[in-house]
């Protein structure tokens, strides 16, 4: 409608949750629209979205009096040491009809005990770098869709969505990443082209320790989801 | 100077996809657009869809009213005899000017044969061809 809400609007702030985002869309959300993203977290099961960064922006407090936040090895159930990465469970303190004793919500994130910056002592998760369920294990590594998005995020030419699509042949894994250009990273010259398909493909490489395809799609063609995005189609049969 | 040598191509950034071009013809048709030159470079699952038109304005503003993507690009357009050696004519003065091409296709029009090029420094390439006597069609020849 022609409304920029950089410039035509004065909103500063926006609370952002309801799926992993990180911290470069974070800042491509702010050059974006001149807002500052602050990751909030929660689900209905507790109070809705309850937990938020502070204007430190370096991890979710989980208010210490309302909630107990652990985070448990996925394979032996163990609690694992502050900083290291696991699975999300928590006991909320206060509530009564519904009691949550150890609830395991199903996200993936590391939990710090240290004193933020901003004089809390609440601990902090992590930004969610998923759920459980969505992590895919190809040729026999782990993969997030978290860790594909943080790659993408830090390339400028790449848009903001991708689909993953994992298949089998023969008896290996294969994985294809989708992305789609930017209008304003398109060019002529498909050498530049290439080159850029080769960039992305060896920065997933780094980060995944997997190899992945990468094919370039016209902008604003993949799916669009309202709520919550599926960027994962798994072809393999098990 | 050498501005109105340079030529508005069409570049698109195109899927590769069945009914893909036939959607672009299309809106060409609809908008009374007509082609002069045309081709299609193939990378890996993508095309770039180069593009020499009557009316440049108006194909982009529709394309990009489609959500294509769709930008433009200088090109030289070099007149060739339409007989045998007419292509030497035109790239012989490209080698003795030392021009390297990035790309280039060809149409014989009504009137004459085209070359079209795309070389890193339009104005530069332009200026040299010239010298050496190329014959260059100028913007206001397309339309």
């Amino acid at each position: 409608m022609g409304v920029s809400i950089k410039n035509d609007t004065k909103l500063r702030v926006g609370l952002l949750g309801g799926e992993p985002w990180s911290t470069k869309m974070r800042d491509r959300i702010r050059d974006w629209l001149g807002v500052k993203g602050i990751n909030c977290y929660g689900s209905s099961e507790m109070y809705g979205p309850m937990f938020t960064e502070c204007s430190e922006q370096d991890g979710i407090h989980v208010w210490g009096d309302i909630a107990y936040a652990e985070v448990l090895d996925q394979e032996t159930g163990e609690r694992v040491a502050p900083g290291e990465r696991g699975e999300l469970v928590l006991t909320m303190l206060q509530k009564e009809a519904l009691p949550m004793i150890r609830y395991r919500v199903g996200d993936i994130t590391e939990i710090n005990t240290e004193p933020c910056p901003c004089g809390r002592t609440h601990p902090r998760i992590r930004r969610i770098f998923g759920r459980v369920d969505d992590m895919l294990i190809i040729r026999g590594i782990n993969v997030f869709p978290s860790q594909v998005e943080h790659t993408l995020m830090s390339i400028p030419e790449v848009g903001d969505h991708f689909e993953i699509v994992v298949d089998r042949k023969g008896a290996l894994d294969t994985m294809l990443v989708r992305v789609e250009l930017k209008k304003e990273a398109f060019t002529d010259n498909i050498i530049q082209l290439m080159e850029l398909r080769e960039r992305i493909a060896y920065r997933l490489r780094g980060a995944l320790n997997i190899g992945a395809a990468v094919e370039l799609v016209e902008p604003d063609t993949l799916q669009r989801f309202e709520g919550k995005a599926k960027r994962v189609v798994d072809r393999r049969e098990i | 100077m050498y501005e109105k040598y340079r030529i508005k191509q069409l570049s698109i950034f195109s899927e590769n996809r069945p009914g893909r071009l036939a959607a672009l013809a299309k809106a060409m048709m609809e908008e009374d657009v007509n082609i002069y030159a045309f081709s299609i470079a193939e990378g890996a699952g993508y095309g770039v869809i180069r593009a020499l038109v009557d009316h440049p304005e108006k194909a982009f503003k529709r394309l990009s009213s489609m959500g294509v993507t769709v930008r433009y690009t200088d090109v030289l357009a070099v007149e060739m005899e339409d007989r045998p050696g007419g292509l030497y004519g035109a790239v012989g003065a490209l080698a003795e000017a030392g021009i390297n091409i990035e790309y280039s296709y060809a149409y014989s029009g009504k009137r004459c044969a085209v070359l079209i090029l795309r070389v890193e420094d339009p104005d530069a390439a332009a200026e040299r061809l010239l010298e050496k006597g190329a014959r260059l069609l100028e913007i206001s020849q397309f339309t």
